[in-house]
């Protein structure tokens, strides 16, 4: 007769070494003055550009970019064009940013005192899952993408701390249904602020400021 | 995609374990993974064997217990599954928020 196993309890989440890193990461920023927001969202939402709209009204407060693509640089190279402390994460094919990629990041950019935006890789999945140090999670949605989008990919809708729904300077072109939208984001998370923006007119970016900044300042 | 990555924590976390109580083969690893953690067992299953290879894992057998996300009704307290498109409490017709239940991602234990 075959032996009969022993099993030995361990009860260890295998996301443990990311949320450690992450943990490290968010008591450093926090002690160098630094609030840290992780930039969400599906490819082509406008996160560079609602970054942009929301720098543009930080006011006295510095402004600091980690880029994270999985190739090029475009994004960085614009933003350091306007004057903002940015530096680009090629993550070379992996589908998010992880701690450790951040822990280098932000020893490379070595800074002080501001609001640090680290912009995710465009993925409406997978950022979702992983701590990076950040204080807040910024998810980018658009009216172009869907209405059925919270139904669609649950967690980065219940993750989130605000919810930027850009473009809807196009709602009156597309069959965007506000209302079938906004049930699927509250019954995933009833208290984010949802505010509607567009990166093109600017409309909606003084109140997205603003929140950035009271909880910033907090 | 990120399985790769994971499934190497997996053993590492496994043969750590294992060396601390003096054990050279696992024969089996009982891992939970929640169907809303953003893991597909299959893919972790597919890279389980070529890891394990040279480890103290190597041949034991992966577990996956997989665990069904499930919804609170926010009026009346019912934990149910949801359906697609809708938040809905089958008991009452409120709406249900996200639990724990279903994003578990852990390893439960190991067999000697």
């Amino acid at each position: 007769m075959a032996e009969e196993n022993r099993e030995i309890e361990i009860m260890q989440s295998v996301y443990d070494k990311n949320e450690q890193v992450a943990d490290q990461i968010n008591a450093e920023l926090t002690e160098r003055g630094i609030f840290a927001v992780n930039v969400m969202g599906a490819p082509g939402v406008g996160k560079t550009s609602s970054l942009i709209q929301i720098i543009k009204r930080l006011e006295g407060i510095t402004p600091y970019v980690i880029e994270g693509d999985i190739e090029a640089d475009f994004d960085t190279i614009t933003l350091q064009s306007m004057g903002v402390k940015a530096i680009q994460i090629n993550t070379g094919g992996a589908c998010h940013l992880d701690s450790p990629m951040i822990g280098q990041a932000v020893k490379d950019l070595n800074i002080e005192k501001g609001v640090l935006f680290i912009e995710n890789i465009g993925n409406l999945v997978c950022p979702a899952e992983f701590m990076i140090g950040e204080h807040v999670k910024m998810l980018v949605s658009t009216v172009t993408e869907g209405s059925d989008k919270p139904y669609k990919y649950p967690l980065a809708f219940e993750k989130a701390d605000i919810i930027v729904l850009n473009k809807c300077d196009l709602i009156p072109y597309t069959d965007f249904d506000e209302e079938f939208y906004m049930k699927g984001v509250r019954a995933l998370n009833p208290t984010a602020p949802v505010i509607k923006v567009s990166c093109t007119t600017g409309e909606g970016f003084d109140e997205v400021s603003k929140w950035i900044k009271e909880k910033a300042n907090a | 995609m990120h399985e790769y990555p994971v499934t190497k924590r997996i053993i590492a976390v496994a043969s750590e374990f294992a060396a601390k109580n003096g054990i050279d083969e696992v024969k089996q690893i009982n891992l939970v993974v929640g169907d809303y953690s953003g893991y597909v067992a299959s893919s972790i299953e597919l890279y389980f064997d070529i890891i394990a290879e040279g480890t103290p894992c190597s041949g034991s057998k992966l577990n996956i217990m997989r665990v069904k996300p499930k919804l609170k009704c926010s009026i009346c307290g019912e934990l149910f599954e949801r359906k697609l498109f809708s938040f809905e409490c089958p008991v009452c017709g409120g709406d249900g928020v996200p639990t724990e239940i279903g994003q578990e991602f852990y390893i439960k234990s190991i067999e000697v």
